[in-house]
């Protein structure tokens, strides 16, 4: 696992292969080279066909989403609407709350991408750069529940909120994601690859453990906090089955919530279930496409999502 | 590692300063541990351990708790519900695993190249991966239309006159729910395959052509032989994915037509919360639980033997 995760950071693998090759030959362009590069374009030509075929989805998504009901299904494909229905983003909001749900939906992300920051940032630097009896063991604790689907332990959960009165309230997602083993175990990875020595010359210098993390680990451990930030808030922006455990009145749905219940109700309502669609997911392509890079190494670090 | 005291020779007896440090030490780590340990504690922690009690206990929300020994395992081994359940859960990974990963090696290698640009192609292909499940299954169940669906009308035009139902279609939900979910899932995993291509040296692959090796060749006696502990780690979160399966399905499928589609999670879900049998539906987390386990622990195995 940590191999992967090593390899990954090495390669960086979105960023490697950009670069051109070899610029230097430039001055002897024999037929080799011009060889290459028609492969070159046969290439190119072959990974926008797949890409593109690949994207079918979206590309359909945004169209439809642009279409009247009756135009969405029709024979044959219409890939682009004969007539563009701009009038369907204006609409949906007045359809279905809308607004509310992704005031819901970034309400609880924001939430619970800075308290599991903040705690998990907190708890690695305890696990990684204090040392005391039964650290090791506590951690292992993490480390196991990690292994355990969290659907065979939904229903004690369930009945614990249930108890504490709790369902039906953002407060029962906030608690039960907000402390996730998964942010320790990233941000420890992380801190584990920093120096000790940098946290013993700052304990010389006579900087509080409290200091050291403030103030030298924190600062150093900026990519590894973007990208449990970045995988936090998509995770809790595009999960479903909490908020469908969770909230049942429709003012608390989140937007994944809401646009499944209108799918439910209005399923022949073709183009706006489009249109709803393309407005969920536009702010995760909006932040991948910011931090792309941050993304992939924490997924890669931590082998998995969530 | 980390002390504050400078490296001593291991003393057995440790003096009073040093005890006071530890102990001081102790307080230090609690305090940055524990905002996360209380929330940790509560509300995941004791959550398994409570789930691995309560299979053994008769509770729904009608009755207090008592203990029943193995009774929930017998009853479930007798439900035809589980047995369906299991099954169902079983045929998805047995089709989602070796897909994704073929087509993921597949996307990888064609992706491992340098070119300008080469970027904006993985990034496509990753990005389903991290698209919100619902907006994905709402798109693919009207992709899936059986009357003017765009994938019928594919079949059709390619002469496929009675094109199957699909998601209405109990024998053909499944293999939709899992085409879905190997279209959302390869980019991600194709991102592990290119770490992996990266990191195999190239003199292999230039020492295997002076011996005249075939691409074919070159593909089976290195690349693969190479790839071997990604594919590892690959097959081991692909399965431990798959069995864990329960959105996807939920939204898309909701277990139907019938039961066509019920996987494990979602036999959880119902019993436990939708009808409120705690201990029985913690019975099937347990088995759940159980195989992830087990399918960690062998394919872990099988590696520490390879590397042998």
């Amino acid at each position: 696992m940590t191999n992967m995760a090593e390899d990954l950071k090495a390669e960086a693998p979105f960023g490697a292969g950009t670069a051109l090759p070899s610029p230097t030959g430039r001055t002897n362009r024999s037929s080799r080279e011009k060889k290459a590069r028609t492969t070159d374009y046969v290439i190119y030509g072959v990974l926008a066909v797949l890409v593109v075929a690949l994207m079918v989805p979206f590309i359909w998504m945004l169209s439809s989403s642009l279409k009247e009901n009756n135009q969405v299904l029709t024979v044959p494909i219409q890939w682009i609407p004969s007539e563009f229905v701009w009038s369907n983003y204006a609409d949906i909001w007045t359809r279905i709350p809308m607004m509310g749900y992704l005031q819901n939906s970034l309400y609880l992300a924001v939430i619970i991408t800075c308290l599991q920051v903040l705690t998990g940032s907190l708890a690695a630097y305890g696990f990684s750069k204090v040392r005391f009896p039964g650290r090791d063991v506590l951690f292992l604790a993490y480390i196991g529940t990690i292994a355990v689907p969290w659907q065979a332990y939904m229903v004690p959960q369930y009945i614990m909120m249930q108890n504490l009165g709790l369902t039906n309230s953002f407060n029962a997602l906030i608690l039960l994601q907000a402390f996730g083993a998964f942010g320790v175990f990233l941000m420890r990875q992380y801190y584990m690859t920093i120096p000790d020595e940098l946290c013993e010359a700052a304990r010389i210098d006579g900087l509080s453990e409290y200091g050291i993390w403030a103030r030298v680990i924190l600062p150093l451990s900026k990519p590894a906090l973007a990208s449990l930030a970045l995988l936090t808030f998509v995770n809790t922006w595009n999960d479903y089955m909490g908020p469908f455990i969770y909230l049942t009145s429709n003012r608390l749905w989140t937007v994944q919530l809401g646009l499944r219940s209108f799918v439910g109700q209005f399923d022949a309502e073709y183009a706006m279930i489009m249109t709803g669609s393309v407005i969920s997911v536009l702010p995760i392509l909006v932040i991948f496409l910011i931090g792309q890079r941050y993304f992939i190494q924490g997924i890669a670090t931590s082998g998995m999502k969530g | 590692m980390t002390t504050e005291t400078i490296p001593q020779a291991p003393a057995p007896v440790q003096s009073r300063g040093n005890r006071k440090q530890a102990r001081r030490n102790t307080l230090i780590g609690w305090t940055f541990i524990l905002p996360n340990f209380i929330g940790f504690l509560a509300f995941t922690l004791i959550p398994v351990l409570a789930a691995f009690a309560l299979s053994f206990m008769e509770w729904t929300s009608f009755s207090a708790p008592k203990w029943v020994g193995l009774a929930n395992f017998q009853r479930m081994l007798a439900s035809d519900s589980f047995w369906i359940a299991l099954r169902n859960t079983v045929v998805y990974a047995v089709g989602h695993v070796p897909l994704t990963m073929a087509l993921a090696l597949l996307l990888a290698m064609l992706l491992n190249r340098k070119l300008k640009g080469i970027g904006f192609f993985r990034v496509a292909i990753f990005f389903p991966y991290i698209t919100s499940l619902v907006a994905v299954a709402v798109v693919w169940n009207m992709l899936f239309s059986p009357d003017n669906g765009p994938i019928n009308q594919l079949l059709h035009s390619i002469g496929i006159a009675d094109a199957p139902g699909w998601t209405s279609s109990s024998d053909w939900a499944l293999p939709a729910v899992i085409i879905t979910s190997v279209w959302k899932d390869m980019g991600y995993y194709m991102v592990l395959y290119l770490a992996g291509l990266q990191a195999i040296p190239t003199e292999l692959y230039e020492a295997a052509e002076v011996d005249g090796a075939s691409a074919w060749q070159r593909f089976w006696n290195v690349t693969i032989p190479s790839l071997r502990p990604t594919t590892f780690f690959v097959v081991v979160m692909l399965t431990v994915s798959s069995f864990k399966v329960f959105d996807l399905i939920v939204v898309m499928t909701n277990g139907g037509p019938g039961r066509s589609t019920t996987v494990l999670s979602q036999l959880i879900y119902q019993e436990g919360i939708g009808e409120g049998k705690f201990g029985y539906s913690s019975a099937i987390s347990l088995v759940l639980f159980l195989i992830v386990l087990t399918v960690t622990v062998l394919q872990f195995k099988i590696q520490q033997r390879r590397e042998r």
